[in-house]
């Protein structure tokens, strides 16, 4: 729905014959640390309304970029100005909270402390005392310029994510920062909640405000943005508008390799159906209240399942039952025809459950210590006779995980905190395979890494299949799912439809949506009311009605009363989501 | 103007020079190290200052003195490591011998009135015990109940204090049993039998660490409690074992210390805990959790000691002591900040 709107706001800015002042200019920037050169003679123009996306592979200089354009970081050499003027001195933080901000992907706000607060923080008015009255006042005035939809005397932390960035976009306009810069603000939203997102940039857009758009998704950038600038080991590589951009020339630009050698779309020809092996993993009945419904869910050896669904549809939860991280309330979970402990890590890895967790800072990786220890965490009893590690051991079986999943890192003593997002995310998935598992868990898998790397670590989720293993991959973007044989779309805890290989973009998401892709007109509305302030059970419900109608059916029984109870989970996790760092 | 080129670019711009794979020293492999100088400098100090500092009577009694320091912080070390934290440590030094004591002792003839229902031998195993199940004790708050291991540990602090000068009645108890003492005042091979215990348990739990599943698992555990569940380790169960273990090791801090001096006084520990914290620190031991190693805590401890001995040595009057004392954590504590190049969180 987004395509739509998307061509008129681009003719709007492009049309307009701005005159040549940009928002944000930067010219031959360069800063090193150390050896390591971050920003070779980067340059980048944003122009007053326009949606710029940068975009790179990891590593490629954008957050150093985006730190030199808020301030953060002097560069060692070149020159930025904003609206033609240069920038403020070092350590000016108010006239740099005038220019540009941020918002990060790691929210800037005090979650303790009230919207009004946070809008106003350190620049409270009028006197000593603070008067509360005048500054809820003045905070709903301002949310209310910019369309948010937030109470000033909520916390923060009760908000969701997107209300919660809509505050800090909010905040940085009162300072009068004309230019916004996004650092993969989609990365915990859901599609209902990126398609408001997006609808209100471009109305600030309207109004002059320009952006500059971080995004690994690169989808995104097309619908958003008219223009994209490539950076790649440190340098500009290439500005360009959107349209007439292919987007495996903008793949190229950004890897560094030929169109389409990169991006393999997996055709029904190499899944090869009749391939798939006797179960391994097996589920009845599985459920836990408030996120999922009863399961029967089975992945057979050589296969790759897809649990497509948004955020808070449940599938993560799925995940994190089966490998233990969550207790369910019921079902049994077989690995290989034995059953298996449920709520218990140890005991599902030890049935050849392989897991790697949805998010790799939080409990993914231990940050500090070496990529040997975190790609072992997992098979320490193997590494040494009772019970001991051997230093020299541990050593070699990093050695082997790196060269296989081709970790590009100093050796196995680096510490996983001194690697690229796509190499983190390596280590998380060797730790998962150090077992040889019976079957790999994957919760959002490439969740922040770059293309070139998301293809590589979907590659090896494809070959842990291929070598006789099973693979269930949980996500919501479509790239991850392209490589699954089936694919089970999850919506509102429960699975509303199958899908083989061949599955188009569209009905896809129409089943993650919730909308039944034959359904009337009401289900669009349902799926743009979720997750709103009021949302009762009734557009759930409604969606719930329609399951039986789906084309391709799941065979659950619509449980009596489920639809509220799925609801209220909805929320709540999207809640949950949100207070996650 | 932006410049609108269109793709493939090719890269025209010179190449960067490659980022060369720098050979840089490997810091952290020497982190551990860092405070074997200071310890170096400060041996030099004690040389100038007094002539009496390089004997081998001085210098025995100041690593005597650092045992009882030194098992606390070994305790407390490999708590921190897990990521927790146990302030009621320096309670148990005094409390489990005088429980341990209380149950053995003579119902009558001595000052101490104990309640004679265990032979003297079990004092030892009696100890041991009371440190356990303080340790199991704040594991069931903290772990079970989920409340601030800080505030938990520091009413256990008090509480324990007061459990202690409640059955001691307030006064010292002297006339330990043979078995109880023996440890605290034997010398092995012309050292005390306390520095053979002290370093060997310090090599016991250096290799646990290093060279164990569990003992790795504790870096994992401190480092990201979430990552090391999901990788399959029992995260609660292996923190309540440490926390028995530092329980264990502080009754037995206490069990050297009162074969030491030959009775347990009723302030024995007293305001230890804020040293035995500064020792882990400034040997290196994050306070965030998952990382230190026990070499750089034990150095720790004998930076602290060898400062006091210095200071003792060089006649500095008694009234400054404390003063001084303070002074000098702060100073070891940049020292060390600076010589490791780490941020101390």
């Amino acid at each position: 729905m987004g395509e739509a709107v998307k061509g008129e706001a681009d003719m709007g800015a492009e049309g307009a014959g701005r005159p040549v002042v940009s928002a944000v200019c930067a010219e031959g920037i360069v800063k090193r640390y150390g050896a390591t050169v971050a920003l070779d003679g980067a340059h980048l123009t944003v122009r007053p309304g326009e949606a710029h996306a940068l975009v790179g592979r990891n590593g490629a200089g954008k957050s150093t970029l985006v730190s030199v354009l808020t301030g953060m970081t002097r560069p060692d050499a070149g020159t930025v100005t904003f609206g033609g003027e240069p920038a403020p001195g070092r350590g000016d933080t108010a006239a740099w909270q005038r220019k540009a901000a941020c918002v990060h992907q790691k929210s800037m706000t005090v979650p303790e402390l009230t919207v009004a607060e946070n809008l106003y923080l350190n620049r409270f008015q009028g006197g000593r005392a603070i008067r509360w009255r005048a500054l809820r006042e003045r905070a709903r005035e301002l949310l209310a310029e910019y369309g948010v939809e937030a109470d000033p005397a909520a916390r923060i932390k009760d908000l969701g994510v997107e209300q919660r960035q809509f505050v800090e976009i909010a905040r940085a306009l009162s300072f009068g920062a004309r230019l916004i810069i996004l650092d993969e603000p989609t990365a915990r939203l859901d599609a209902a909640g990126i398609d408001r997102l997006f609808g209100k940039l471009r109305g600030l857009r309207a109004q002059g405000v320009a952006f500059l758009f971080i995004s690994h998704h690169l989808q995104e950038v097309y619908e958003l943005c008219n223009t994209v600038t490539v950076f790649r080991d440190a340098r500009h590589v290439l500005t360009a508008p959107v349209s007439g951009l292919a987007e495996d020339d903008l793949v190229a630009a950004m890897t560094g390799e030929e169109a389409g050698a990169a991006r393999r779309a997996r055709t029904a020809s190499d899944t090869a159906a009749g391939r798939a092996g006797e179960p391994v993993l097996r589920t009845e009945g599985l459920t836990l209240a408030g996120e999922f419904a009863p399961l029967d869910l089975t992945v057979r050896a050589g296969e790759v399942v897809g649990l497509a669904g948004a955020t808070g549809s449940g599938n993560a939860a799925i995940g994190e039952a089966l490998v233990g991280l969550r207790t369910p309330d019921g079902g049994r979970i077989a690995v290989r025809g034995r059953p298996v402990r449920t709520g218990s890590v140890p005991h599902a890895i030890d049935a050849g459950i392989g897991c790697v967790p949805e998010d790799r800072h939080r409990e993914g990786l231990i940050l500090g210590r070496s990529v040997a220890e975190n790609a072992t965490l997992t098979v320490t009893d193997q590494l040494g006779p009772l019970g001991t590690v051997l230093p020299s051991r541990t050593r070699e079986f990093a050695a082997r995980m790196i060269a296989s999943l081709d970790i590009k890192t100093t050796g196995p003593g680096q510490p996983v905190s001194g690697l690229s997002g796509g190499n983190q995310q390596k280590v998380v998935i060797a730790r998962a395979l150090a077992r040889e598992p019976s079957v790999l868990v994957a919760i959002r898998p490439t969740n922040g890494v770059d293309v070139k790397s998301k293809d590589a670590l979907l590659g090896v989720v494809r070959e842990v299949a291929d070598r006789g293993s099973g693979a269930l991959i949980i996500s919501d973007e479509l790239d991850d799912l392209r490589v699954c044989d089936r694919v089970l779309a999850v919506f509102h805890g429960r699975v509303t439809a199958e899908f083989g290989s061949g599955w188009g973009d569209h009905e896809l998401v129409a089943a993650m949506e919730g909308v039944a892709s034959g359904g009337g007109g009401g289900d669009g509305s349902a799926g743009g009311d979720e997750g709103g302030a009021g949302g009762a059970g009734q557009p759930e419900g409604a969606a719930d009605d329609g399951d039986a109608g789906q084309p391709k059916g799941s065979g659950h029984a619509g449980h009596a009363g489920d639809a509220g109870d799925a609801g209220a989970s909805r929320r709540l996790t999207d809640g949950t989501e949100g207070t996650a760092p | 103007m932006t410049e609108t080129a269109s793709p493939p670019v090719t890269d025209t711009v010179a190449k960067p020079p490659a980022p060369t794979s720098r050979p840089r020293i490997d810091l952290a492999r020497w982190r551990d190290f860092s405070l074997v100088p200071v310890i170096f400098v400060l041996g030099v100090i004690g040389f100038i200052v007094s002539p009496a500092f390089l004997t081998q009577d001085n210098l025995i009694g100041v690593i005597q003195q650092s045992t009882e320091l030194g098992l606390l912080v070994l305790g407390e070390a490999l708590i921190l490591i897990s990521g927790r934290m146990d302030l009621s440590l320096e309670s148990t030094i005094g409390l489990a011998p005088v429980l341990a004591l209380w149950l053995v002792m003579p119902a009558h003839g001595a000052r101490f009135a104990g309640l004679e229902l265990l032979p003297a031998w079990t004092a030892v195993p009696l100890c041991l015990a009371v440190g356990a199940a303080v340790g199991a004790a704040n594991g069931f708050l903290i772990l079970k109940l989920r409340v601030n291991g800080f505030i938990a540990t520091l009413g256990m602090l008090t509480m324990l204090r007061g459990l202690q000068v409640g059955i001691s009645e307030g006064q010292s108890i002297g006339n330990v049993p043979e078995s109880f003492a023996y440890l605290g005042k034997a010398d092995w091979l012309g050292v005390p039998a306390a520095v053979w215990i002290c370093l060997a348990l310090f090599a016991l739990g250096g290799s646990a660490l290093g060279y164990l599943r569990h003992g790795r698992a504790l870096y994992a555990i401190g480092g990201n409690p979430e990552a090391a569940k999901a990788a399959g380790i029992r995260v609660d169960r292996l923190t309540w074992i440490v926390l028995a273990v530092g329980g264990v090791l502080a009754a037995f801090a206490g069990i050297l210390y009162t074969g030491h001096y030959g009775a347990v006084s009723a302030s024995q520990g007293n305001g230890w805990i804020f040293q035995v914290f500064a020792a882990a620190v400034i040997g290196g031991i994050s306070l965030k959790g998952g990382r230190g190693t026990l070499f750089g805590a034990l150095t720790g401890v004998l930076t602290l000691q060898l400062v006091i001995n210095v200071m003792t040595l060089g006649g500095v009057p008694p009234l400054w002591t404390q003063f001084l004392n303070g002074m000098i954590i702060i100073i070891a504590l940049v020292i060390s900040r600076f010589t490791s190049g780490e941020t101390q969180d």
